[in-house]
């Protein structure tokens, strides 16, 4: 009886690895695999280190110096020194206008020409004009051109002058991200991304082939049991998933030296986490669908695109309306950027790893069990 | 605890099955079919398309279930634990689905290792395996680089890694070329007769029918007669007669004729004679008044003969299938519609067609056959203007199609193998496409997509999406859309490949009006007796040209055997072995 | 040529009747752009609005409680604790139960009575920089305003230097419009991109590309055949999501629709020629529909939509050249928000027509190239 037992459990062992060694074959032997799996995270990664920012910097401006008094400069000189402009002096408001509609230049600054006399009288204006159809851009320029003004204030202030005005100094500091560095958080998106396209998008092709091909009919009249199928569909792309993720860990911590600060094993055990449920959609709506085109355009729309816009990878969550917000929990991408942000920026915070990391188990859990439910040895 | 096999491996009692078509009518796909299939026995599932063989195949292998009926297999209930089954038997599908992305060796280890055979076991098999397929040389190309007859010999080889209870074939030898046919029946023959396996084999060469011990012929989902293939040849006895030919009428002509003689169930060509098979025994009045030479021949009855006289009672009389074109085409009989010089066709290193030339006559029926894997395809695809030549000249209707303008292809049309309309549009959708693919428009179109329909009795489908039709009507409809533009060339690759007994009498009897018309025809075929049909054939093999001429011709490169008019099946393999264990052969079977 | 044209014609209607006959497929070049649009249209903002921060008063003075009130009638700020200590700061952030932890010291309200430029302290969750950053800026505005007016209250003398501020074409600076107008580009591209790609991968894998070729088609008019149908879509789609935008988002229209539409239909024959290259390279729908992805990416990534041009370096600056991408989006934001007229547009309807120059006869070639 034990023995029948082994025999039996080995039997199972033998099964799923010919499965996942006839998979991983397959696997070498296609390039859009490789291409998913290797090309497109080494691809972003060179993108992102290449210096694709998200980050608003040197944000070309026009300055409009209409009064040549000393204050005047020093006004202007706040935003020849920022970091967040690139000033460009020139002469007419009308020629500054015509780069702001070329959009040669981002915003206007002008000094109108009784600036230095109304500093005296305490009622002098700066204005600013914005080109407003990139308004994230626009707003964030606001900002620093506050700040950039109150740097004139303050060097004035520690030569005794004391000018009126900004009357309450914010300083700020962020934190995990000192400098401000967009690549920071594009990573963890980009491991969010390959993840997704390897575990859901992939898997959802190759499964719904066998079905389309038919090859899925000789397979099912042998021993072979539905849950070892899955399971050999599952290995492959889960190992392939993990080499994307190395690949883009050493690329991020090589290439644009961005910090790992939380634990590699957490990081490796949360990704996996993410690619269980990734793959159990992938299974789930091939074997609903078991055509390539839908089951692409399929995934797509639940998987991908979701990963991208709604998972706090590229717009934080918290300023989306609160219907999106409570949308944005059915997709797990959110859990996943959530505490890849974390592992990568903050550290190993337990209040942050736990609860997502239950809510991907259980999603996982739940999908895979779907999945071998959907998975019957039937046809037609 | 595994169930002991009982005498019957399968036993099949009053079995339904039905499916919704999408357009919401209910097909009733097995209809109250019973049998057995006794332990160590060969029973044969024989019937047209639609008969409900596959899906008799798949109820048995647990892959559906049935409506109503039982259904027991190797001793169990297979509804109850299809699994238990499962592990049991074993299964090729009719189209085996093989990795083509992985090797002739990778898939036979997947499937060694999914019936978990141990390494001496696999020791002891593989040679067997190779030794029976003929594979071994192949073991590193990939299944999807390999020919047909080659693919089905390897999808045997998986099913047969382990010796199964019970193993079950689903038309195995569907466009596989009849050595590797015949290679194929041997193992399978010597499996049930030397290691008791039960096999059940459903197919449409009703000669591999013969072989078997117990036939079931089944029609529209249920069983017309069954017994042994006796029984069903028996049907025939004393209505199978051979007329010879009068000189100068090819033998199609008289067959032709013959078959839309009121009073004949079947004739078709052979020999160069005439076979045909009379409604009622002695009854061979009805054939004096046709131009024969001489009296009637009797002839003993083959399983062939028996099915039709079967089917004949249910079905009714068969088509006849006369065309009539709207302009028949003036023949000059000694214009070249096709003329092929020293083609030569490479893939790397590897050689498909060598040095092929032949020339086709206007209005002809010329053939192409040889092995799987013998270049026919290859040369197909370069007269078609799908790949080009790697060297010598071809011209099809006076062009090259390769680098010749559009407008030459207009003088051609062009059946696949495989059906390949467009499966979501309709059948009208489909042929209005290809109306105006070919530039028809207005009336004129209209007129045309009518003449199709009429001349395929396509009416009653126009709405059907075509992906939808039934077997014969997908080949009826592929060869409407090509013959549209009434072209002057018509191409058929294989166009009979895995159609039953009456959907091929009836291809054929539209080809042959198309040709009296003045059409000309290529075909390539892996049925013999079709050679019969065309006025010339050439056999190719391993990409080389190894005979080319008449029917007669071909028929005389093989030795009479017991006094016999040799048939064309032996002439092609006396032809084919020949040249393989000639001086010069070369290796055989490599892909088409 | 007649001949040719009715050839085209009949393929046109083929696909069109292969992609609209069935209910799901029809349904499903129809539902996702509109909810995508709609769903994204409010994700894809970085307007904050419910800002989850903390506040930490050790000046516990009028002024300050007056400074947190005006943060919680912001609209734009949620407080989710008052905290005692420094140490809860680190708390809070690092379980994302805040965005920012306002900590406004000891000598708060005496400072703003001197004028001497009191300091609040910000501590921000870097984790999104990009949100980060923009929930500073409005914390950052709003202590301004505040400190004027409290001044004013107070009758302090007013700030000496007042900065005003117009936005044009977007007064309230929101990102909404800037995001829907792009998604037109966006959505339509991957669409009509996949669309083109998957068509000939499927007439490959199913069989029917060979009964095509065989017929009088020439590689060329099958490309057209195949091309046209897939930009019809893409402009229907567009024509959805820009009806999205302006009836259900209410962004106002600026400019002129055949404007609008001469950039589209530029931008989708561009896009088109792209797909048709990689269907033109790719032997199964699997790879077209990979394929399609990661060159969708780059496009994506490098549109300046989310990162800006000229913040690239040199050489990604360059390949945005080559982006159709980025010349829709820049199109859809001129006309719709701007008004442009085509004088203004020329620079980019040239280039886009550059690249349909470039990527149709290439993709033709290559279309011949792999027949042979």
């Amino acid at each position: 009886m034990i023995a029948a037992i082994h025999f039996r459990a080995s039997g199972r062992l033998r099964r799923i690895a010919a499965l996942i060694r006839k998979e991983t074959y397959q696997v070498f032997r296609d390039p859009s695999s490789i291409a998913v799996g290797i090309v497109m995270p080494m691809m972003l990664l060179v993108l992102f280190s290449y210096g694709l920012s998200f980050d608003v910097k040197s944000v070309p401006v026009a300055i409009v110096l209409e009064d040549s008094s000393a204050d005047a400069r020093g006004a202007a000189s706040g935003f020849e020194l920022s970091e967040y402009f690139a000033a460009v002096p020139v002469k007419t408001m009308a020629e500054a206008q015509r780069l702001l509609l070329g959009k040669t230049v981002d915003a206007i600054v002008r000094i109108p020409p009784d600036f230095a006399r109304r500093v005296e009288l305490g009622d002098a204006e700066i204005q600013i004009l914005v080109h407003g159809t990139d308004a994230n851009t626009a707003r964030i320029s606001l900002a620093y051109a506050q700040g950039a003004i109150g740097v004139w204030m303050a060097r004035e202030a520690a030569q005794g002058r004391i000018i009126a005005g900004a009357p309450i100094g914010i300083e700020s500091r962020m934190w995990f991200n000192d400098a401000n560095e967009s690549s920071y958080f594009l990573v963890p998106g980009l491991i969010v991304l390959v993840m997704t396209l390897i575990g859901a998008l992939l898997t959802a092709l190759v499964v719904a082939r066998e079905w389309e091909r038919g090859t899925f009919e000789a397979l099912f009249v042998t021993p072979v049991r539905p849950g070892e199928i899955l399971l050999g569909k599952t290995v492959p792309y889960f190992v392939l998933g993990l080499v994307g993720l190395a690949l883009s860990v050493a690329g991020a911590k090589l290439l644009f030296q961005v910090p790992l600060r939380g634990s590699l094993t957490i990081l490796t055990i949360v990704s996996m986490l993410y690619l269980v449920v990734a793959l159990g959609i992938g299974l789930l709506i091939s074997s609903l669908t078991k055509s390539q085109f839908i089951a692409s355009q399929l995934t797509m729309v639940v998987t991908f695109l979701p990963a991208m816009m709604l998972s706090g990878f590229m717009f934080d969550i918290r300023s989306m309306p609160l219907v999106i917000q409570g949308i944005t929990h059915i997709f797990p991408a959110r859990y996943f950027v959530s505490l890849l942000q974390t592992l990568f920026l903050a550290g190993d915070v337990w209040a942050v790893i736990l609860p997502n990391a239950a809510v991907l188990a259980g999603m996982g859990a739940l999908l895979m069990s779907l999945a071998v439910r959907a998975t019957r040895k039937k046809i037609g | 605890m595994i169930a002991p096999t009982p005498t019957s491996p399968v036993s099949v009692r009053d079995i339904y099955k039905a499916f919704r078509r999408k357009t919401g009518e209910t097909v009733k796909a097995l209809d109250g079919v019973s049998f057995e299939a006794k332990a160590a026995t060969l029973t044969a599932l024989v019937g047209p398309d639609g008969a409900g063989k596959t899906t008799l195949l798949r109820l048995i292998s647990g892959l559906m279930a049935s409506d109503a009926g039982e259904l027991e297999v190797v001793g169990v209930k297979v509804a109850a634990d299809p699994q238990a089954v499962q592990d049991r038997i074993g299964y090729m599908p009719q189209k085996f689905g093989l990795y083509e992305d992985l090797s002739v060796q990778e898939n036979l280890d997947l499937y060694t290792d999914l019936h978990g055979i141990s390494a001496e076991d696999r020791k002891a098999i593989y040679p067997r395996l190779m030794e029976m397929t003929q594979l071994g040389r192949f073991r590193e190309r990939l299944a999807g680089k390999l020919s047909g007859g080659m693919k089905q010999k390897l999808g045997l080889a998986c099913t047969l890694v382990r010796s199964p209870e019970l193993l079950l074939l689903d038309e195995p030898t569907v466009g596989v070329d009849p050595l590797s046919r015949r290679e194929l029946w041997e193992i399978v023959l010597k499996l049930v007769r030397e290691e008791g396996l039960t096999v059940v084999v459903s197919t449409a060469y009703l000669d591999e029918a013969e072989r078997c011990d117990h036939a079931v012929v089944m029609h529209a989902g249920k069983v017309l007669a069954q017994g042994s293939p006796e029984d069903v040849t028996a049907e025939a006895k004393g209505r199978t007669f051979i007329l010879a030919v009068p000189d100068g009428m090819p033998a199609r002509s008289l067959q032709a004729r013959l078959f839309q003689q009121h009073g004949v169930i079947d004739a078709v060509p052979e020999a160069g004679q005439v076979r045909v098979v009379l409604a009622s025994a002695g009854d061979t009045a009805s054939l004096a008044p046709n131009g024969a030479k001489d009296a009637p021949r009797p002839v003993p009855p083959r399983f062939e003969d028996g099915f039709m006289v079967l089917f004949h009672a249910v079905a009714g009389q068969a088509h006849r299938n006369a065309m009539t074109l709207d302009r028949p085409q003036s023949v000059d009989p000694n214009a070249i519609a096709v003329e092929v010089h020293d083609l030569v066709r490479t893939f790397g290193d590897f050689t498909a067609v060598d040095h092929v030339s032949f020339k086709v006559r206007k209005g002809e029926i010329y053939g192409l056959l040889g092995p799987n894997g013998a270049g026919k395809s290859t040369t197909f695809r370069m007269l078609c203007g799908l790949l080009p030549a790697s060297n010598g000249t071809l011209r099809v209707a006076g062009a090259d199609l390769r680098t010749s303008r559009a407008e030459a292809r207009q003088k051609l049309g062009y059946v696949a193998q495989q059906f390949s309309l467009y499966g979501q549009l309709s059948v009208d959708e489909n042929l209005d496409f290809f109306a105006s693919a070919y530039g028809l428009r207005g009336r004129r179109k209209a007129d045309r997509v009518a003449w199709a329909k009429r001349q395929f009795e396509l009416d009653q489908f126009s709405r059907l999406p075509s992906g939808q039709l039934p077997g014969g009507f997908k080949q009826r409809l592929a060869m409407a859309a090509a013959l549209l533009h009434e072209p002057e060339i018509l191409f058929l690759d294989e166009a009979t490949s895995g159609a039953d007994p009456m959907a091929r009498r009836e291809f054929w009897g539209r080809i042959t009006s198309l040709s009296e018309q003045g059409v000309t025809v290529i075909v390539t075929t892996h049925f013999m007796e079709e050679a019969e049909y065309c006025d010339r054939i050439v056999i190719l093999d391993a990409g080389r040209n190894l005979a080319e001429g008449t029917p007669a011709e071909i028929r005389s490169h093989a030795a009479a055997t017991g006094g016999e008019e040799p048939t064309m099946e032996d002439a092609f393999i006396a032809i084919v072995e020949k040249s393989r264990n000639g001086p010069a052969a070369q290796t055989a079977g490599n892909a088409a | 040529m007649l001949d040719s044209l009715l050839r085209i014609f009949a393929l046109i209607r083929k696909e069109l009747l292969a992609i609209l006959k069935d209910p799901k497929s029809r349904a499903s070049l129809i539902v996702p752009p509109i909810m995508q649009c709609l769903v994204f249209g409010y994700a894809a903002t970085y307007d904050l609005d419910n800002v989850p921060y903390a506040v930490l008063d050790h000046d516990r003075s009028a002024a300050s409680r007056a400074l947190v009130a005006e943060l919680d009638g912001s609209g734009v700020f949620t407080r989710v604790a008052t905290l005692r200590r420094t140490g809860e700061i680190a708390d809070y952030i690092d379980a994302k139960r805040a965005l920012l932890v306002l900590t406004i010291d000891r000598g708060f309200e005496r400072g703003l009575y001197a004028g001497t430029v009191p300091k609040v302290q910000v501590i921000a969750d870097g984790r999104n920089s990009n949100t980060a950053g923009t929930a500073l800026g409005y914390i950052n505005a709003i202590a301004v305003a505040f400190g004027n007016e409290w001044r004013e209250r107070q009758g302090l003398a007013g700030p000496a230097v007042q900065v005003t501020v117009r936005a044009w074409y977007n007064p309230n600076l929101e990102t909404r419009w800037n995001m829907i107008p792009s998604m037109i580009g966006m959505i339509t591209m991957m669409m009509t991109m996949m669309l083109t790609a998957m068509s000939v991968a499927r007439e490959r894998e199913e069989g029917t590309f060979d009964q095509l070729l065989v017929t009088p088609f020439r590689p060329t008019e099958i490309m057209i055949g195949k091309a046209l149908p897939a930009m019809m879509v893409g402009v229907m789609q567009s024509t959805l999501i820009l009806l999205v935008a302006q009836l259900w988002f209410q962004i106002p229209f600026a400019g002129t629709y055949p404007m609008l539409y001469m950039g589209l239909v530029l931008f989708v024959t561009a896009s088109v020629g792209i797909g048709l290259f990689i269907s033109s390279i790719a032997a199964n729908m699997q790879q077209a529909m990979i394929g399609s992805f990661v060159l969708v990416m780059p496009f994506m990534l490098l549109s300046g939509l989310t990162a800006p041009v000229g913040n690239m370096p040199a050489a990604l600056q360059y390949f945005t050249l080559i982006n159709p991408l980025r010349y829709a989006i820049s199109i859809t934001h001129q006309v719709y928000l701007e008004g442009a007229g085509i004088a203004q547009l020329l620079p980019e309807l040239l280039a886009l027509v550059a690249i349909a120059a470039v990527t149709l006869p290439f993709a033709a070639w290559m279309f011949r190239h792999r027949l042979a």
